[in-house]
């Protein structure tokens, strides 16, 4: 009986062993491409606030 | 029981391991990735108004394409075309790198998919992208 507990173990392990091998991580693939998107498209840099001083209508003539 | 308790702990070592491979990031600072990515930036400013007249679009294979060489004059075009292939050129070392630092280089593929649908994502609107039935305008 703890044989068969032993074996069943093992045939879970051993095929997952090589699951994991060639597992393709989507959600860190996923996380690598936005960042290098990101960077090559400069989209998270602060540079998309133009800092237009829109509001100084108050000190005109 | 001793092969009971072993038989737990191969099962705990085996979730184990398949949590730490679901949470591990890939790797992308490499010298050769942060030079792709440079040369890229670099030329993204010469490439932006070309994706806003629709002149260059972004195919599903995650690449870029000349969608319509009329959009710019004719002086322009073979340096368009030009832009265009490099560009290519360093998307296709990209995935190819990124797939060597990790140690997969069958991932190339699957790597490329993934860019290609975080590309059209982030696509900014009216620029053109390729569906599966042709061009379309974000």
């Amino acid at each position: 009986m703890k044989n068969w507990i032993l074996a069943v173990a093992l045939v879970c392990v051993i095929p997952a062993c090589v699951t994991i091998n060639i597992y393709f991580p989507a959600a860190a693939a996923e996380k690598a491409a936005d960042k290098i998107i990101d960077d090559v498209w400069q989209l998270k840099n602060g540079g998309s606030k133009p800092a237009e001083p829109a509001t100084e209508s108050a000190t005109e003539q | 029981m001793k092969k009971i308790l072993m038989s737990l702990m191969l099962l705990s070592t085996l979730l184990m391991s398949q949590f730490g491979m679901a949470a591990a990031d890939l790797e992308v600072n490499t010298p050769a990735i942060s030079a792709i990515k440079t040369s890229m930036q670099a030329r993204h400013a010469r490439l932006a108004p070309y994706y806003a007249n629709g002149a260059v679009g972004l195919t599903n294979d995650g690449l870029i394409a000349v969608k319509d060489a009329n959009a710019v004059p004719l002086s322009e075009r073979a340096v368009l075309t030009g832009l265009v292939k490099e560009e290519n050129t360093d998307r296709n070392k990209l995935y190819k790198e990124i797939a060597q630092a990790n140690g997969h280089p069958e991932w190339e593929a699957e790597i490329q998919n993934t860019f290609a649908s975080r590309w059209i994502d982030k696509a900014q609107s009216g620029w053109w992208v390729q569906g599966a039935g042709g061009w379309i305008k974000k």
